[in-house]
C-alpha cells in the first residue's frame, strides 16, 4: 500500500499515479494521524503519509488529500470547511483544533520537514479514525435546558431588551457545539460524567438572557456534583475555542451567580 | 434491516427541516433523519439577516417586500407565492424571537435592521432597512434557536442517517402516495426502512457541483436527487445563484451585510465600478447583477492582483467598532484565510456558487407537484431543495432563511395535518430494493475510476462552463463533459469496503446526485435562450418574456430496473431529460425592465 511512509525522502512518487499534480510551490509534509478502525484493529496505532501543501491550505485539505488519493478508509467528519459548523474538531499537534481553521502555513517547520500529528479528540470514544461517539456530549448539553424559557402569554410583538442586555450574554451565544472547549478538559478526561465547558457555556448564554425564567433551574442543575464546581481553571477550554469564547471566563460567572444567586 | 414506523419523517435537520419539526412534532409522531448532526446544517454558514417589513427603524411594508422579490427574481417568481412570504415575514422573524433567537435590538430594545441588495422603499426608490440580524451570524442563530426548541419539543431525530430513496405505493383509490423513505446509518451500514404517511425533504442545496462555491462538502443536493430518480420534476434548475463576494480563490462567503453597512466594491484603479452598473443603489444591487458586474470588469482588465481575477471590497472607512461589532465573523475568516485584515486593507473577493433558486417544485404548502398541476400526496420539500418559487431566476439576500423560517413553516403543518388525515397505506413490496442495490454495488465495485478524481472533473467543467456567464458553447461542453464522468461514475471503485462509518462509499453516492443535478442545470440552461436573472447568456443577452416566462420542469427517464447500472440512477448517457415548461402564476406586477 503507498499509504505508509517510505524511507525515500521528498518522493513525490510516493503520490498515487492518478493524483493530481502536485502544485506549484507546494511542500511535502508528513502527517501523522492516529488511527483505528473498529472492524480491523484491535488498537489505536499512527500511521504516517506524505502529502503536497500549499502554505494557504488547511489541515482540512491534508486529510481530504489522504482519503480521496492515498487511503479512502480514513474517516473523520466535516462540512463547512470554514469553522462554523463545528463537525471537524480534533487534536492537531497536541491541541485541539477545527481542522478547517488551521492553515498550513502556520505548522510549516522553521527548519527541517515538517510533521503534522492529528488525532482524535479526548475523552469521547472513538469509533473510526478521527470520529468519536458525540452523543455523551450532546446528552450534557440537552441536560441544562438549552432554549429559553417563560411563562405568562407571548407578547403580540418582540419581547424587548435593551442593547446592554442583549451584550450580556453575546459572548456564549457563538458556540457551535464542535466539543473543542469540553475535550480540551482535564477533568473531563478523567471523569466524563462532569457537564463539561461546552454545556456550561450554553447554560451562560441562557442564565445570563433578560428574558429567559429558568436560572434558577439551570444554576440548580450545576450546582451538582458534575457541575460547575468540577471546574479547576485550567483554560485549556478557552485555549481550544475556535470561537475565542471567553470559556472559562463564562464559567466562573455561572459559579460567581451560584455564590450569590444572582446575575 | 430495521423498520421504523411514524406519521411525519422529515429528511434534514437544517433551518426548514427543523422549522417542520417544530411544527410537525407538536401534531403528529415525527421523526427527523439527518445526514449531519442538526448543528452541523449549512443554514449555520448564513451570515447577513432575514428581512422583513417591521418597520423597526423606518417605514416599511410587506407589499414593497414583495414587489423587490418579484423584481429581484426577475419576474420568474410566482407572485402569490412571493406574496405569502413576504406577509408571513413578520411573524416568522417575531416566532424567532419568542424562540429565544438573540437578535441585535435597536436603542429602544427592538428588534434591530439593517438594509441589504435589492430590498427597496416605496418600490425602488433607495435602499430600506428591513433586514433583522444578528450581527453577521444570524443564520448561526437561527439554526441554533431551532436546535434549542427541537431539544425543548422534544424531537426524535435519527442523527447520520443518510437518506437515499423515497417509497410510493398506490392507495386504494388508484392514487400514488408516498409511503416512506429508506435510510442508511453511517455508524452501522445498516439499512432502515421509516414507513411514515407523509414525507418532508428539507435536504438543502447541491453547490458541490461548482469547485469555488460557499457551500459546505455535504451540500450534494440527495433529496433533489432522490426525487428526481422517481420521475419527478425539477423546477428552474438553470438558475443558480453566484453570491458576488466570496473570498478570491477560495469561495468562502463574505455577507452582503458588509455592503449593506457600508461597503463598497472597487476595480483595480479604485473606481466605485456599481455606480456605471446600478446607478441608484449602486453596491446594494441584487446578487446577479453585481456578480456579473464584477465579472465584467475582471473580463475587461479591470481586476485586481497579480492575474487581475479578482475585485476588491473596500471597508477601511466604516472603522474597526463597526466592523467588530456588526460584522465581526466576516473579518475574521479574511484574517484567517486570506490573511488580509479588512480594517486596513481591502478585501479580494470573486463571486462564489451559493444557492440554487430551483429545485424540487411544491405549492405553498409544501406539496411536491408531479407536473404542472398535480401534487404527489403525502410528499413534501422546504427550504433551497424546493422551489415554490419564491425566488423566481435570482434570489434577493435574506430571502432564504425567511424561505425556511415560512415555507418550513407550512410543510411542517401541512405534512401533519395530511397524515391526520390517512391511513397508513402499505409500502411496496422489498422497500429498501434500490438503496440495497446502490450500496452492494458500490461495496463490491472494482473499477479503475477514483470519485475525487470524477468530482472534480465535474467541479472544474462547471466553474468554466457553466457560471455567471455562459454561451450555447460553453454549456455544450459542460453538457458533454457530465456525460462523458456519468459514464466513467459507472466505472468507479470504493476503497473502504467496510460497515462501519464508511463515509468513502457515501462520497460515491453523493457524487452520482451531483452529476444527474449538473445534467439538468446544464440541460435546462442550453434550452433557454435568453437572460434573467441568474441566468446570464452572452449569446441572448435580452429577457424574453414572450418565449421564455415560464419555469422549466426537467424529468429525467427512468432507468430500466434490469440495466445493471440502474442503481447508480445511470440509463446510458444522452437523451435522459425530458423538458417542460410550467407558467409563472402572476397577479398584481406585470413584468417591466429590470433596472436599479
Amino acid at each position: 500500500m503507498t499509504a505508509t511512509l517510505s524511507d525515500n525522502d521528498n518522493a513525490v512518487t510516493d503520490l498515487p499515479s492518478d493524483a493530481p499534480p502536485v502544485p506549484e510551490g507546494a511542500t511535502m509534509v508528513t502527517v501523522k494521524i492516529e488511527r483505528f478502525n473498529p472492524e480491523v484493529d484491535e488498537d489505536l496505532h499512527w500511521e504516517s503519509y506524505r502529502v503536497p501543501a500549499m502554505p494557504t491550505d488547511r489541515v482540512l485539505n491534508m486529510l481530504h488529500y489522504i482519503k480521496w488519493y492515498i487511503d479512502g478508509t480514513l474517516t473523520f467528519r466535516r462540512s463547512c470547511a470554514h469553522g462554523v459548523c463545528g463537525s471537524d474538531a480534533m487534536r492537531i499537534n497536541g491541541v485541539n483544533r477545527l481542522a478547517c481553521k488551521v492553515l498550513m502555513k502556520d505548522m510549516f517547520a522553521k527548519s527541517g520537514e515538517t510533521t503534522l500529528t492529528v488525532e482524535p479528540i479526548k475523552g469521547l470514544s472513538v469509533e473510526k479514525d478521527l470520529l468519536v461517539d458525540m452523543e455523551p456530549f450532546f446528552e450534557a448539553y440537552k441536560a441544562i435546558k438549552p432554549y429559553l424559557v417563560t411563562t405568562g402569554n407571548d407578547p403580540s410583538r418582540e419581547r424587548t431588551q435593551s442593547v446592554a442586555e442583549r451584550e450580556r450574554f453575546d459572548d456564549t451565544t457563538k458556540c457551535i457545539l464542535c466539543a473543542a472547549c469540553t475535550t480540551s478538559c482535564p477533568v473531563y478526561w478523567s471523569e466524563g460524567s462532569y457537564f463539561g465547558p461546552a454545556a456550561i457555556v450554553n447554560a451562560h448564554r441562557f442564565i445570563f438572557d433578560s428574558r429567559d425564567e429558568a436560572a434558577e433551574e439551570r444554576l440548580d442543575i450545576l450546582n451538582d456534583i458534575d457541575g460547575v464546581w468540577r471546574c479547576r481553571t485550567t483554560f485549556n477550554c478557552t485555549d481550544a475555542c475556535p470561537q475565542g469564547i471567553q470559556v472559562t471566563k463564562a464559567i466562573q460567572e455561572v459559579k460567581r451567580a451560584l455564590m450569590f444567586r444572582r446575575r | 434491516m430495521q423498520f421504523h414506523k411514524y406519521d411525519v419523517l422529515i429528511v434534514g435537520a437544517g433551518g426548514a427541516g427543523m422549522r417542520a419539526a417544530i411544527e410537525s412534532g407538536q401534531r403528529a409522531r415525527t421523526a427527523v433523519l439527518t445526514k449531519i448532526y442538526p448543528t452541523r446544517s449549512h443554514t449555520g454558514a448564513a451570515q447577513g439577516g432575514m428581512c422583513a417589513a417591521l418597520s423597526n427603524v423606518e417605514e416599511d411594508n410587506w407589499e414593497w417586500h414583495t414587489f423587490d422579490t418579484i423584481k429581484g427574481g426577475d419576474y420568474l417568481v410566482d407572485q402569490d407565492a412571493a406574496e405569502i412570504m413576504a406577509k408571513e415575514a413578520i411573524d416568522a422573524v417575531l416566532d424567532l424571537e419568542r424562540m429565544g433567537l438573540p437578535f441585535n435590538r435597536t436603542p429602544e430594545g427592538k428588534i434591530d435592521q439593517r438594509r441589504f441588495g435589492g430590498h427597496t422603499r416605496e418600490h425602488g426608490t433607495a435602499p430600506v432597512r428591513r433586514a433583522c440580524y444578528a450581527a453577521d451570524r444570524t443564520g448561526h442563530m437561527i439554526l441554533q434557536t431551532l436546535y434549542q426548541n427541537c431539544i425543548k419539543h422534544g424531537v426524535e431525530f435519527f442523527n447520520e442517517f443518510y437518506v437515499l430513496d423515497v417509497n410510493m405505493s398506490t392507495n386504494e383509490d388508484g392514487e400514488e402516495v408516498c409511503t416512506g423513505a429508506v435510510a442508511y446509518e453511517l455508524a452501522t451500514g445498516e439499512i432502515h426502512v421509516f414507513e411514515a404517511k407523509s414525507v418532508v425533504f428539507a435536504t438543502g442545496g447541491f453547490g458541490k457541483v461548482f469547485k469555488t462555491t460557499s457551500n459546505a462538502h455535504t451540500l450534494t443536493g440527495d433529496g433533489m436527487g432522490i426525487v428526481y430518480r422517481k420521475g419527478l420534476p425539477l423546477e428552474d434548475m438553470e438558475f443558480y445563484q453566484f453570491h458576488p463576494t466570496g473570498l478570491a480563490g477560495l469561495g468562502i462567503l463574505i455577507s452582503e451585510a458588509v455592503r449593506g453597512e457600508g461597503g463598497i466594491l472597487r476595480n483595480v484603479d479604485g473606481e466605485r465600478f456599481m455606480e456605471r452598473y446600478a446607478p441608484t443603489i449602486k453596491d446594494l444591487a441584487p446578487r446577479d447583477i453585481v456578480a456579473r458586474s464584477m465579472a465584467l470588469e475582471v473580463l475587461e482588465g479591470r481586476g485586481c492582483g497579480s492575474n487581475k481575477d479578482y475585485v476588491l471590497l473596500d471597508v477601511t472607512h466604516l472603522g474597526e467598532e463597526v466592523l467588530e461589532s456588526k460584522l465581526p465573523d466576516i473579518t475574521a475568516f479574511s484574517r484567517t484565510y486570506l490573511g488580509v485584515d479588512p480594517i486596513s486593507e481591502p478585501v479580494p473577493v470573486y463571486p462564489t456558487a451559493h444557492y440554487a433558486m430551483g429545485g424540487i417544485p411544491t405549492n405553498v404548502d409544501g406539496e411536491v407537484l408531479r407536473d404542472n398541476e398535480t401534487s404527489v400526496s403525502g410528499l413534501y420539500a422546504a427550504g433551497e431543495c424546493a422551489c415554490v418559487s419564491v425566488h423566481g431566476s435570482n434570489r434577493l439576500g435574506t430571502n432564504s432563511l425567511l424561505d425556511i423560517n415560512v415555507f418550513g413553516r407550512r410543510a411542517g403543518i401541512a405534512a401533519a395535518e395530511y397524515a391526520h388525515s390517512r391511513e397508513h397505506v402499505e409500502m411496496p413490496e422489498e422497500p429498501a430494493k434500490l438503496v440495497q442495490g446502490m450500496v452492494d454495488h458500490l461495496r463490491t465495485a472494482h473499477g479503475g475510476e477514483r470519485v475525487a478524481n470524477i468530482r472534480t472533473a465535474l467541479q472544474e467543467t462547471m466553474d468554466a462552463n457553466a457560471s455567471v456567464y455562459r454561451t450555447e458553447d460553453t454549456l455544450k461542453q459542460a453538457l458533454s463533459d457530465v456525460q462523458l464522468l456519468k459514464e466513467r461514475y459507472g466505472r468507479i471503485a470504493v476503497h473502504d469496503k467496510g460497515m462501519r462509518f464508511n463515509s468513502d462509499l457515501l462520497e460515491a453516492v453523493e457524487l452520482g446526485f451531483l452529476l444527474d443535478l449538473a445534467e439538468a442545470l446544464v440541460n435546462s440552461a442550453l434550452a433557454r435562450k435568453e437572460s434573467r436573472g441568474g441566468h446570464a447568456r452572452e449569446d441572448y443577452g435580452a429577457r424574453d418574456d414572450t418565449n421564455f416566462m415560464r419555469h422549466s420542469m426537467s424529468y429525467k427517464q427512468l432507468p430500466d430496473a434490469e440495466d445493471p447500472d440502474a442503481p447508480l440512477g445511470l440509463t446510458g448517457f444522452l437523451a435522459d431529460i425530458r423538458l417542460d415548461y410550467k407558467p409563472v402564476s402572476v397577479t398584481r406586477y406585470q413584468p417591466m425592465e429590470r433596472k436599479y
